[in-house]
């Protein structure tokens, strides 16, 4: 696949690295036992250690530790039974320690990979750096007062694991499809609940232009853009921007820069430190992380069926396309409603069931999977009444309306509302003899050769019967008809 | 009742128990004697009503039967202990007001064996400081003079208000830390006794970190019987300190045997020092021949990098304490000194509310820290420090502990290291490597200097042998027989 | 090693202490003595001595994912030399 951007003096490639700050699903907080829960009250959610009182220590969450092994797991990695937190130093007022406790020379977790499957229907491996656990800092809010900033330190000390790519994407496709699938994994695992709009998920992307062949160029990086729909285009905007500024002579710096999302454009940080000098070391507060290989391999056969190989046994067991596969199990929710529901049923007519009118209703009623309105076994219910030829495809939709509206079995709504399909000949005869005795042009027209015909005429048979005629039978009946 | 505050704690808690007096009486005394010794400024904070509560609390639990193993005695509290309630400054002027809405596990574990608390006692400021010079709340004054000269001296340091008030009889005992030897080196200056336990023995939750691989709590008492009574009632596993170790916790004073026949007493040719006092020099002879007479085996060692052990402390010390000094920023708590934007009202908190140790000390660790010196300083320090930490493991193979000198002069006059930094940070030269390994070391005053003032010998042991170095300092305390006290001169002034 | 002025200016703003034009020189003194001090630690082999990180051999306990802390804006914020509705407040910054 071609990703070059075609410049005013040539081909350039848009290299991009990703660090993705992913909030570890836990009660508490990586080094103390203030919750993590989403908007509370300021600084309710605050231990004494978390506001960096004097005196206070840092106590590590066991749960942090799992997920983080887990998380690594699921990004194939090395699991490092040996790792240490460092500290990293710097002033901000959200930062109440004066440092963040995070790793630094030696993760949990090494390097990995990732599969991303792209829109063409190829698909990428995405090299993962290293993954670690860090705390994450407070909140602090600008637009409540003219001359201060508020600081809320509930998030302060949530557990994160930074998962860093290689610079291994060339493209903001690349880039989305990354994200999408690393969100994927992490909520399979169970580890991350990749809610981008609170912030559980968000990234750093780190972009840089080239000449193609060429070694690395000057990157920026761009902080903390919370949506794949904003990285992509901070993207689009910086690769445009580095371009123009190298064609017209000039240099990139190497600097941090903010996304601004309403005019879809980047910015330099104005309160960029000078240069970071993060003065690493390791916090004498805490001793290493050591566990066990049997700690690793307890956790791994808790694994669930990933993304990857989920998708294979749809191809290889359910006959399922790649694209019907790739949609499917984009999200645990999806695959385990449709996996409900295509138990007993057939693969093809379910999987198009599921991703195609389902989904359609989902978004019109502006759902998640997990609120659907109707159950698997409900949607189960309403495939089988088409499988049995008791209502058709058509009147299906219909009925699948109506579920959505009410919540109601699809049986139920069928019998009420008398859409049992009409499967009995001679009624269906006696409707084909009308439509065929009223357009007597047209049925010149389809014997003198226009065999397509056959499609308006069922059309007509169906309008005719409100759509409840059997289609087969109307079909076949039709041929026999005007052939005759 | 001026005569209650002659009393040890072994002696106070047998005639507690006795109802010979009560908590209240001996509070009483020692709350006036506090009174009374303002001219030492050794008490940063005094808290007589919470001290007469805490008595009558304590001497109802005893009527009810229910004595801790400090029932009733009254203690001062170094001011590096947060204290719920009651202001905790660290001696800096950037803790400005700052009153902790939680309780120190140790000072905790003292209240629960039923101490009393007298105050907080003045300190080095963030514990940065062998003479009570940089506290901001003025230096503290050493209760013994020289023989025929009125000079003030130095207590020592950091914990000098905490050696004042054991030494000059306004608390029975007093909490204490020591990062490099600011429990050992006071003590060894006031006449009194100081152990600094294994590291990790105390728990750091709620003490104001300075070096947190370093820092460990202990207490300074009268006597060595007194200090296994109070450190036992302060140690402990603390869950809430990573580092606090998860091990038993002995009956000190039940390893006061006062047998020490057959013990192996090492004695460091390192520590033989060019230029030591002769003085010094003579009352570790006189130690060593104590140990021995008592039917120690005493055996000359090696501990080839004690040399290094104080420049590696002072990377090592000053780096933790760069980052840990970051959080006194003016933003949750303390001083703030408003400033045009965020970062300047940093900086002009932080030049406002560090004294000049300090920041000597935050710059350094920061430079050591910082992009280009790492590998240079720190790894280097990391380093040494495992080596010297080795050389303990190496002879502690063949002896079961080590007998030092304390510190390398008696205590000296206001102004006279305060210049020169380095003269300064020699103070700790037999205490620090102690720290750097986290063994357990004890201070015990064994005799005066020509010119009257007291001179500490240093027990050392193996990890978690406290046991060992009590009953070791237990029999030189017997054999030293050391009765001498300051004059009270500061209660006429 | 011996620092200079513009040294202890950098380090000193890393560190957010504010030093007087005037103090730059005697600190930069004070600090070169200290650290040529320090650096006769240059004389210890250390090639093949792994650094020490901590003087215990046990690794780090783990606590159970329990929420026992917070719930206590009050204590939190009591402290704080300015304080509005809960959060702690500073001068405006801009990012
Ligand atoms: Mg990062
Ligand atoms: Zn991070």
């Amino acid at each position: 696949m071609n990703n070059l951007v075609e410049g005013a003096t040539g081909p350039w490639e848009v290299v991009i690295g990703l660090e993705v700050h992913a909030q570890v699903s836990s009660r508490s907080k990586l080094f103390s036992g203030a919750a993590t829960a989403f908007g509370a009250e300021p600084n309710s959610q605050v231990s004494l250690v978390d506001a960096g009182m004097p005196g206070m220590l840092p106590v590590i969450n066991e749960v942090a530790v799992e997920q983080a092994v887990r998380s690594g797991l699921g990004l194939n990695a090395r699991i490092n039974t040996y790792s240490i937190f460092d500290r990293k130093n710097y002033f901000y007022a959200d930062l109440p320690q004066g440092y963040q406790i995070s790793q630094y020379l030696q993760p949990i977790v090494g390097e990995g990979v990732v599969t991303v499957d792209l829109d063409d229907g190829s698909s990428r491996d995405i090299g993962i750096e290293r993954l670690h656990l860090e705390q994450d800092a407070g909140k602090s809010i600008h637009d409540r007062h003219p001359a201060k900033t508020y600081v809320d330190l509930n998030r302060s000390g949530v557990a994160l694991m930074e998962i860093v790519s290689k610079p291994d994407m060339r493209s903001a496709e690349e880039a989305g499809a990354y994200v999408r699938k690393v969100r994927a994994i992490l909520r399979y695992l169970g580890t991350c609940d990749g809610n981008m709009e609170e912030g559980s998920m968000r990234a750093d992307v780190n972009v840089s232009v080239r000449r193609p062949g060429e070694a690395l160029g000057i990157r920026a990086e761009i902080k903390n853009v919370n949506s794949v729909r904003f990285m992509q285009q901070a993207i689009a905007y910086e690769t445009n921007r580095q371009i123009d500024v190298l064609e017209a002579g000039g240099s990139i710096d190497q600097e941090t820069r903010l996304f601004d999302a309403q005019s879809g454009t980047t910015r330099p940080m104005r309160s960029k430190e000078e240069a970071h000098d993060y003065r690493y070391f390791p916090d004498p507060d805490l001793l290493p992380l050591e566990f066990s290989d049997e700690f690793i391999e307890r956790i791994r056969v808790s694994l669930p069926e990933l993304p990857d190989a989920k998708k294979q046994r749809y191809m290889d067991d359910l006959g399922l396309s790649a694209h019907d596969a790739k949609i499917l199990v984009s999200e645990r929710e999806i695959a385990a409603f449709f996996e409900q529901v295509v138990l007993g049923r057939d693969p093809k007519v379910t999987a198009n069931w599921v991703q195609g009118e389902f989904f359609a209703q989902l978004s019109k009623a502006e759902r998640d999977i997990a609120d659907s309105p109707i159950s698997a076994d409900q949607l189960g219910g309403l495939i089988d009444l088409i499988t049995d030829q008791t209502i058709s495809g058509k009147i299906a939709k219909d009925v699948l309306e109506f579920m959505f509206e009410s919540g109601r079995d699809a049986a139920v709504i069928v019998a009420e509302k008398g859409l049992n399909q009409v499967s009995d000949s001679s009624a269906i005869e006696a409707e084909i003899d009308k439509v065929i005795a009223a357009n007597t042009d047209k049925v010149a027209e389809f014997q003198g050769g226009k065999e397509k015909m056959i499609g308006w005429f069922v059309g007509q048979v169906m309008q005719a019967t409100k759509g409840k005629a059997n289609p087969q039978m109307v079909n076949q009946l039709l041929l026999e008809k005007l052939k005759a | 009742m001026a005569e209650l505050t002659e009393l040890g704690i072994a002696e106070a808690r047998n005639l507690l128990a006795k109802g010979s007096f009560s908590s209240r009486e001996l509070t009483e005394s020692h709350i006036a004697a506090v009174a009374e010794a303002s001219a030492l400024n050794a008490m940063v904070t005094e808290t007589p009503e919470i001290a007469l509560a805490m008595a009558e609390a304590s001497d109802e639990r005893r009527r009810k039967g229910e004595a801790g193993a400090l029932e009733g005695i009254p203690l001062a509290i170094k001011d590096l202990f947060c204290t719920k309630g009651v202001l905790t400054t660290a001696g800096s002027h950037i803790l400005d007001g700052f009153t902790p809405p939680y309780e120190s596990t140790v000072t905790a574990n003292l209240w629960r064996e039923g101490g009393v608390m007298l105050g907080k006692t003045n300190m080095d400021e963030f514990a940065m400081g062998s003479s009570n010079e940089t506290s901001y709340h003025g230096a503290v004054q050493n209760p013994w003079r020289r023989r025929g000269d009125n000079r003030a001296l130095v207590p020592g340091g950091s914990s000098g208000g905490s050696a004042t008030a054991v030494s000059g009889r306004f608390a029975m005992g007093a909490t204490a830390t020591d990062t490099g030897g600011s429990i050992r080196q006071p003590a060894s200056f006031t006449g009194t006794v100081g152990c600094k336990p294994t590291y990790g023995r105390c728990s750091r939750w709620g003490v104001v970190a300075f070096a947190s691989s370093l820092d460990q709590a202990g207490p300074i008492t009268r006597s060595v019987r007194d200090n296994a009574i109070m450190l036992g009632a302060m140690a402990g596993y603390d869950p809430k300190d990573s580092t606090s170790a998860r091990v038993a916790l002995p009956d000190f004073e039940a390893a006061l045997t006062g047998d020490v026949r057959g013990l192996r007493i090492g004695v460091p040719k390192e520590y033989v020092l060019d230029g030591m006092p002769g003085e010094i020099e003579a009352l570790w002879q006189l130690g060593i021949g104590w140990l021995r007479e008592a039917g120690a085996e005493i055996i000359d060692i090696s501990l080839p990098h004690t040399k290094y052990a104080l420049p590696a402390y002072y990377i090592v010390a000053p780096a933790e304490a760069s980052s840990n000094l970051a959080r006194y920023d003016g933003v949750r708590f303390g001083l703030r000194v408003p400033g045009e934007d965020l970062t300047e009202m940093y900086e002009n908190t932080r030049a406002a509310g560090f004294g000049p140790e300090v920041r000597r000390r935050v710059l350094i660790g920061t430079y050591v820290l910082s992009a280009g010196y790492y590998d240079a300083y720190y790894l280097k320090a990391q380093k040494v420090r495992r080596l010297i930490a080795q050389d303990f493991r190496d002879v502690y193979g063949t002896v079961d502990a080590i007998l030092t000198p304390s510190a390398p002069s008696a205590a000296f006059a206001f102004g006279d290291k305060a210049d020169d930094p380095i003269a300064m940070y020699l103070n700790d030269v037999f205490t620090v490597p102690a720290n750097l390994a986290g063994l357990p070391g004890i201070s015990i005053p064994a005799g005066l200097s020509d010119d009257g003032l007291p001179l500490g010998l240093q027990v050392l042991a193996p990890a978690f042998d406290e046991e060992t170095m009590f009953r070791v300092a237990g029999v030189l305390e017997e054999a030293a027989a050391f009765a001498e006290t300051p004059e009270e001169w500061w209660r006429s002034s | 090693m011996s620092v200079d002025k513009a040294t202890v200016a950098r380090i000193a703003h890393l560190a957010r202490i504010g030093v007087g034009e005037e103090e730059l020189e005697p600190l930069a003194a004070e600090l070169s003595g200290i650290l040529q001090w320090i650096e006769q630690l240059n004389e210890v082999d250390t090639d093949a001595v792994p650094p020490m990180a901590s003087v215990h051999d046990e690794g780090l306990r783990w606590r159970g994912d329990v929420v026992n802390d917070g719930d206590k804006q009050a204590d939190i914020v009591a402290n704080a030399p300015d304080a509005a509705n809960g959060f702690f407040a500073v001068p405006k910054v801009i990012e």
